[in-house]
């Protein structure tokens, strides 16, 4: 066995993971980052919008405080989100954004004087002040009542993130790509690094870290539909998970995006519609301001995605082989206008539809596409249930978004939460020593390497693992879509609980040797088929629609009874349904629970509603 | 619609003692909108669970899955079958260190490249987290977004004589990526210093500028300009090092 040593672990080398990596080598630890791709292929890499932080320099970011950013951000999580991490959060992503600048990212800048701009899918013009000349520019994104998205291009996500790889090379951050983590070392109490499969040979080997990090994003690809890189499949989750320990927060919070095009549920930016792009059904009518007068397409994207499904609902949808679909309309932002700002776009609808924007409309509908729950920690970033683990980024529920995560806030938490939660990795780092328990990595190494020689051998079973993964994709859509009730969702938990029963009978049919990728599915369908049932449990109890959860047998955001957070462990590895216990949503509440302005819905206000304390007191 | 399709897919496991190298055929019915994303996924789900290949982001946006395609080196979520004709051959990059079947090792390849040419901005200044960001031109930020676009796919590598027979060569994309910083008024490193990462046979007097490099960029790098203005300002660059200062000329890029 070979083993590796470092300070902090690193596990994702996206943007979060690589942020925090930063900030500790920066205090001169070591740091190794694992990423199941070079790093710079993270599922980061993909997105295209933009940032948000309050910069204020833009026309129409005028008078754009992280006080309003705040706002927007409590308001867009509906009452879900944790006030203290929201408040860390807009307080510092401005000088997040410009150390990004500092570092090389080409973030677009105001051109001053007149400038042609749309909203609603009409052109108006605003006068970019001469003071502001050079500063970063910030466009539109939905659910904002500011323009305050930084972006470059439409390729945010790939430009700050090679800036971020470039800096962790420079600051000798290692990564070891095309390494997965497949288990946790641990003794019930501290945390003592990873268990890694080699993506290039197959060999197993342990790390250990003083502080380890989870910054695996998302669980997008326990659905079958979503707008996530194949990669963003959960193994960070899966293996916190199986600690019986650590704990997911609100699993069943799961945003869907309006613009996946169809049929490949590729995303096309919220930039489209940030720009001036509109939404258009059968006839080619534009249905959203009907809706929702106010904001139309640029309402935050649970609202848009519910709109538009009772909208195909209604018989509305375009019919295809693929099912209904709606169409985004961009032509009239003109072919320089594209070509330009929207050329990834263009670029996407060419390459995978055959479409030109620039003359043709794009046919998309909602597609699964975010998930703020997560690995649950503090507002330290540090995990809930073991010491020295901590996360960031989209794998955790830090918890900035509660039940709706706005646009181009992900993204910024990455850098944002990394920048802090690298800080308090720091301080852990500096304020503790750590006894590596060599019996404890023995252990973990040959439970593993006992899980590999079962599935190669068929020990326990001859279940085709694509053939379980199906029925997962199958049992989760049932009940855990953009509309939730009780009897779907009772439906997907049965129909999961008896998938898990076969998921722990996977075998392979190849020979698991080397790079064997039907062992990397076949070792993390058990855990796959577990959050699923983290996902529709958690739906199926919380009675009430929230943000991105919507019970259709409970229409109402019910702040008296669920104005608080799920909780799910896996007490026991054999058991078959999660354990969920709750705690408030918030500790601060620097805005008490109110209307969001947008999306309409009743609200069962809470019995002894909480008054409001000041900016960054603690309760 | 309804062609059945075939496909020659180069298979070596390396780890297995077993395997050799040889060429596999597999047949498959093609269906609306099919992708080789979509072709392999398939293969290995339904017909051959060994068979490795390499995706992410299944959007054109990654470079992950870069192969040789019918002799081609392209990205295979790109590449629509439609425009395939019924039998095809698909390759591993060459150049790059073989994980398995059609699976390379990129990572390490473009990791020695960023610490050959450090490739970060290079400054002296500190950054201040008080005060506001430093001022850029929207223009220049455009154009060196222009060239940070490379995903590092390593197609333009992998069709490059020169790389194919000097390992020590840097390729289109890493002198795309010093161009790049070059750009960039935020990178202080003065042309000297640029010359000696890339004014050598390992860097751009290696390139016989034939452009396959362009031909085969996913994204569209304007590669061939690229190379023409560094060879030309390496070259006066090489030239001012032997002349007086008052005679020194600068080469815009
Ligand atoms: C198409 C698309 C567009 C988007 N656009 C925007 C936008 O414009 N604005 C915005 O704010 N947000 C956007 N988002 C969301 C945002 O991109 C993500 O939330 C964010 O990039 C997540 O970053 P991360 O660092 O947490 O994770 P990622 O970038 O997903 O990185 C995860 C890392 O973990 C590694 N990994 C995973 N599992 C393992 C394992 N078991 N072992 C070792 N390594 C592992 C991966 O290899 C990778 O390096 C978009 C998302 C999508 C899907
Ligand atoms: S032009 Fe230069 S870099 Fe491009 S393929 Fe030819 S030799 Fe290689
Ligand atoms: S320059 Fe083009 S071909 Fe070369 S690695 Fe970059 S994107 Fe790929
Ligand atoms: S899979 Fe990302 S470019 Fe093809």
């Amino acid at each position: 066995m070979q083993i590796f040593q470092t300070d902090l672990l690193c596990i994702g080398a996206g943007l979060a993971g690589e942020r925090v990596a930063i900030e500790a080598a920066d205090n001169g630890f070591s740091v190794t980052c694992l990423s199941l791709v070079p790093a710079r292929r993270s599922h980061s890499s993909a997105a295209q919008g933009g940032m948000q932080a309050a910069l204020g320099n833009s026309a129409m970011g005028e008078g754009d405080t992280p006080d309003v950013h705040f706002a927007d951000t409590v308001k867009g999580s509906d009452w879900g989100a944790d006030q203290e991490c929201a408040r860390i959060f807009a307080d510092t992503a401005p000088i997040a954004m410009r150390q990004m600048a500092f570092w090389g990212v080409p973030w677009n800048r105001v051109v001053p004087g007149e400038q042609t701009y749309y909203k609603g899918g009409k052109p108006f013009t605003a006068f970019e002040k001469p003071e502001n000349e050079g500063l970063i520019h910030s466009r539109s994104f939905g659910g904002t009542a500011k323009w305050r998205t930084c972006y470059t291009s439409d390729g945010t996500g790939h430009a700050v993130l090679y800036t971020l790889d470039n800096r962790a090379a420079q600051m000798g951050v290692e990564v070891h790509d095309k390494t997965e983590a497949i288990a946790l070392i641990h003794d019930g109490e501290t945390c003592m690094g990873a268990i890694v499969r080699c993506l290039k040979t197959g060999e197993l080997s342990a790390y250990l870290a003083r502080a380890t990090l989870i910054a695996t994003g998302g669980y997008g690809r326990i659905y079958r539909e979503s707008t996530n890189a194949v990669i963003c499949d959960g193994g960070g989750h899966i293996i916190a998970l199986d600690t019986g320990k650590a704990v997911i927060g609100n699993p069943e919070a799961v945003q869907f995006h309006p613009t996946g095009i169809v049929p490949t549920d590729i995303l096309v930016t919220e930039g489209c519609r940030g720009d001036g792009g509109t939404l258009l059904d059968v006839n080619q009518y534009r249905f959203m301001p009907d809706y929702e007068p106010e904001k139309a397409e640029l309402a935050s994207r649970d609202v848009v995605s519910r709109r538009m499904t009772e909208h195909m609902r209604k018989g509305l949808g375009v019919k295809s082989p693929y099912g209904d679909h709606l169409w985004l309309d961009i032509r009239h932002l003109g072919e320089k206008h594209i070509s330009t700002k929207l050329r990834e776009v263009q670029e996407i609808c060419e390459s995978f539809l055959g479409v030109d924007p620039v003359h043709q409309l794009i046919p998309v509908r909602p597609t699964q596409h975010y998930s703020m729950g997560g690995v649950r920690t503090n507002s330290d970033g540090a995990a809930y249930g073991l010491k020295g683990l901590f996360s960031a980024g989209e794998a955790c529920c830090w918890d900035m978004h509660g039940f709706n995560r706005l646009g181009g806030n992900s993204l910024a938490e990455t850098i944002v939460a990394g920048m802090h939660v690298g800080g308090k990795v720091v301080e852990f780092l500096q304020g503790s020593d750590t006894a590596f328990k060599t019996d404890c990595m023995r252990e973990a190494f040959s439970r593993q390497q006992d899980r590999i020689k079962a599935l190669i051998h068929g020990a326990n079973g001859r279940e085709n693992v694509y053939a379980v993964r199906n029925a997962m994709f199958d049992a989760i859509m049932k009940g855990a879509g953009i509309f939730r009730n009780g009897k779907d969702l009772q439906e997907s938990v049965d129909k999961l609980t008896d998938i898990l029963q076969r998921a722990r009978k996977v075998g392979l049919r190849s020979n698991g040797l080397g790079a064997n990728q039907e062992l990397a599915a076949a070792l993390k369908i058990e855990g796959q088929v577990k959050m699923a049932l983290c996902v529709c449990y958690a739906a199926l109890k919380r009675t009430e629609s929230r943000g991105a959860h919507t019970r259709e047998d409970f229409p109402e955001r019910n702040d008296r009874d669920w104005l608080n957070r799920t909780l799910a462990t896996w007490a026991n590895l054999s058991d078959d349904l999660p354990t969920l216990t709750y705690e408030p949503a918030t500790s601060v509440f620097e805005i008490p629970p109110g209307e969001r302005g947008y999306g309409g819905g009743k609200i069962i206000p809470m019995d002894t509603p909480p008054v409001a304390t000041p900016k960054g007191a603690k309760a | 619609m309804a062609r059945m399709l075939k496909f020659n897919i180069f298979r070596y496991n390396p780890q297995d003692p077993q395997s050799v190298p040889h060429m596999q055929s597999f047949t498959i019915d093609e269906t609306e909108s099919m992708t080789l994303f979509i072709v392999l996924n398939r293969l290995r789900e339904e017909q051959d669970p060994s068979l490795q290949f390499d995706f992410c982001c299944r959007a054109g946006i990654c470079g992950a899955c870069a192969m040789v395609v019918n002799g081609r080196p392209g990205l295979a979520c790109h590449t629509k079958t439609k425009e395939l004709p019924e039998e095809n051959t698909l390759m591993p990059l060459p150049v790059f260190k073989l994980v398995g079947d059609l699976s390379v090792d990129t990572g390490t390849w473009f990791r020695a490249m960023y610490k050959k040419i450090e490739s970060w901005c290079h400054t002296k200044k500190v950054f201040d987290p008080s005060a506001p960001e430093e001022r850029m031109d929207n223009a220049v930020a455009e154009s060196i977004y222009e060239l940070d676009r490379c995903i590092e796919c390593g197609c333009c590598v992998a069709a490059c004589g020169t790389a194919l027979m000097r390992e020590d060569f840097l390729g289109a994309t890493a002198l795309n990526r010093v161009a790049r910083f070059i750009l960039d008024p935020r990178d202080e490193r003065t042309e000297k210093e640029y010359f000696d990462i890339i004014g050598t046979d390992e860097g751009i007097f290696g390139c016989m500028g034939l452009l396959a490099c362009q031909d085969v960029c996913p994204k569209y790098l304007p590669l061939q300009d690229v190379l023409g203005k560094l060879r030309q300002k390496m070259a006066f660059a090489a030239v001012n090092n032997l002349l007086p200062s008052f005679m020194k000329r600068e080469v815009k890029l």
